[in-house]
């Protein structure tokens, strides 16, 4: 498989007032495409920073990152929101949806910044919202879903603009076992089935179990690796 | 366009909140509308093309005080001068003070200068014969129920009779009509007396005139005509000022009121107003928004399309009410001048008030947008998405 991500020597130093806080140390990490990895790790440890870091959101204060060959951390801001736009999808732990939006247009977000025509956003906003078994409730507003079924909206979002990389914060933080276990399969059949790298930041041990293999994390270092499946 | 669904959902994310806003920009720009409307009515007045070629003569110290008759021959002397006749201010009232009649004592041949004015050959002839005849404009003639053969009673604000009593009596012989509403409807408000009658009644009138009117056989030549009558009275004890129609009507109105200045101030003050509660409305509305406005960049959106949105939700937002409240406005003025029987005539919102309008939406839009969409701009993701 070839290498998707190559983080080398990458730290993160946030200022908070006059005070500097290191989050993470030095870290050096290799994801081959098509890897479905979990980060763990105690509150505070840099698991999130180290997620943000990888999907553009933010920039390293030393170190570099690579996904697919390309060095994000040398991209300017417009630049990078770009990178973001084509490769990574995004999914958070309180879903994020826009509420006053249906569930089409939530998915259809991305696919503004294409040029792709309103039929053809619509399209894939429909083939998007059937792979994650929601063409039912294209219609309906965030809060007409349970939190399982916004959670796979928000799971459509990130896929519908193809990405190579989902980048997903605690996606199953917010649910109950059954809508997390939902969750977790679909982001293993995105995984195994379409061939997306998955990085997922959990705190649950059965959710890390879907992933290919579990980085943990301490005090902004990694400290161990595991093959889980 | 293809962000349109995007801004507008945002827009009404909190309907209630909106639609108060929007009440606010409506209100305000119904206002300007309405305003506007005075304003352009106080500046066309005088404006026609008939009133191109006649000249006012008054007095150069005030508007109050009057001329010698014998004045009219040495104007209509002056080379380019084709008619002349004069008038004086009566100021009636008829039945109640309140109800004020826009009352002249005039020439017999006023109404030669005046084509824009129409009365039957009958009751003109009527008029000349009829030394208390009055000649009646059609809205004052309906708005009291006057009709031709009533003998009308009104009280000059001004002037007694010579048994001392204010109270005058005339005869309705004819009804005028305008046939140009839009800068001749002042003349159906009218009441025409006998200059004569007037002149002859009152102890304080005598062979005095209040303004003298001229037709020039050639407009480009009023000015030279205006300054030569007023050379005849030149370091006298009754100098004049002559000038046109439109810019005597102008000066006049500008006694009365400088509507500019007090149209200008009212709106600023509006205007101000409506910065400051639509500039609320919008902070407020990114402020909740902070989350959703990070996914949006989080997933792609750049810093100037965040920038764009916000500052087109404002824009929306004003042009929404704005249009809402010039269209009301467009609605409300015939109804307001015809309410008022003539005595507005406001002209409808025209293309120059509705693009002046569309600017002042756009620019308030932009104002009030421009600080809540910097802060969208400026947002950082990760901390917005942690909330902090």
């Amino acid at each position: 498989m070839a290498r998707l991500i190559e983080i080398r020597d990458l730290s993160k130093v946030y200022e908070r007032g006059k005070q500097k806080v290191e989050v993470l140390h030095h870290i050096d990490l290799d994801v081959e495409e098509g890897d479905f990895l979990a980060l763990m790790g105690p509150s505070g440890s840099g698991k999130t920073t180290l997620l943000n870091l990888i999907g553009g959101l933010d920039v390293p204060s030393a170190g570099s990152i690579s996904v697919g060959g390309q060095r994000i951390d040398q991209l300017g801001a417009g630049a990078l929101a770009k990178w973001r736009a084509a490769r990574v999808g995004f999914v958070f732990q309180f879903y994020n949806l826009m509420p006053m939006l249906s569930a089409q247009r939530n998915v259809e977000l991305p696919l503004l910044l294409t040029r792709l025509s309103s039929g053809e956003r619509k399209k894939r906003a429909a083939i998007a919202l059937q792979l994650v078994g929601l063409a039912d409730r294209a219609t309906h507003k965030p809060t007409e879903l349970s939190g399982g079924q916004q959670q796979r909206v928000s799971i459509a979002r990130a896929i519908v603009s193809d990405p190579t990389l989902l980048v997903c914060d605690e996606p199953t933080g917010d649910l109950d076992r059954t809508s997390a276990e939902e969750v977790l399969g679909l982001l293993r059949a995105l995984n195994r089935d379409h061939g997306k790298t998955v990085l997922m930041v959990t705190h649950d041990p059965k959710a890390a179990e879907y992933a290919n293999h579990t980085l943990h994390l301490d005090k902004g270092a990694l400290v161990e690796t595991a093959a889980t499946a | 366009m293809k962000y349109l669904h995007l801004v507008w959902a945002s827009l009404f994310r909190r309907k209630m909140r909106t639609f108060l806003t929007l009440v606010s920009i409506i209100a305000a720009f119904l206002l300007f509308g309405l305003l506007d409307a005075v304003r352009t009515s106080f500046d066309q007045a005088g404006q026609s093309a008939n009133g191109a070629q006649r000249l006012q003569t008054g007095s150069k110290l005030s508007f109050i005080q009057t001329l010698p008759q014998s004045l009219e021959a040495q104007i209509a002397a002056v080379a380019g001068v084709k008619a002349v006749t004069y008038a004086n201010w009566f100021g009636g009232a008829y039945q109640d003070p309140h109800n004020q009649v826009f009352s002249f004592a005039v020439e017999p041949n006023y109404l030669e200068l005046y084509p824009e004015v129409a009365v039957s050959e009958e009751q003109r002839k009527a008029f000349a014969e009829t030394r208390t005849g009055a000649l009646v404009g059609e809205q004052l003639a309906r708005r009291f129920k006057w009709k031709v053969g009533d003998k009308i009673p009104l009280q000059s604000t001004i002037f007694p009779n010579r048994e001392g009593s204010k109270n005058w009596s005339f005869d309705v012989v004819g009804i005028l009509h305008s046939t140009d509403k839009k800068s001749g409807g002042f003349f159906d408000q009218m009441f025409l007396l006998h200059w004569k009658y007037f002149d002859e009644t009152t102890p304080y009138n005598r062979g005095q005139v209040g303004w003298y009117v001229t037709r020039v056989a050639d407009v480009n030549q009023a000015d030279r005509v205006a300054k030569a009558i007023d050379a005849i009275s030149a370091n006298s004890d009754h100098e004049t000022r002559t000038q046109t129609e439109q810019a005597a009507t102008a000066s006049w109105m500008k006694q009365l009121a400088d509507m500019g200045l007090i149209v200008g101030s009212i709106m600023g003050a509006v205007f101000f107003t409506l910065l400051l509660l639509s500039g609320n409305t919008m902070m407020q509305a990114v402020r909740e928004r902070t989350s959703e406005l990070a996914v949006l960049k989080t997933i792609g959106f750049s810093n100037g399309s965040v920038l764009a949105m916000v500052l087109a939700e404002s824009v929306l937002l004003l042009v929404l009410g704005g249009v809402v409240g010039l269209a009301i406005a467009s609605l409300l003025i015939p109804v307001v001048s015809a309410g008022s029987g003539g005595m507005l005539n406001l002209p409808v919102v025209g293309a120059d008030s509705w693009l002046l309008g569309l600017g002042l939406m756009a620019l308030i839009g932009l104002l009030v947008g421009s600080l809540p969409a910097w802060s969208a701009m400026r947002l950082n993701i990760v901390d917005a998405l942690a909330g902090r």
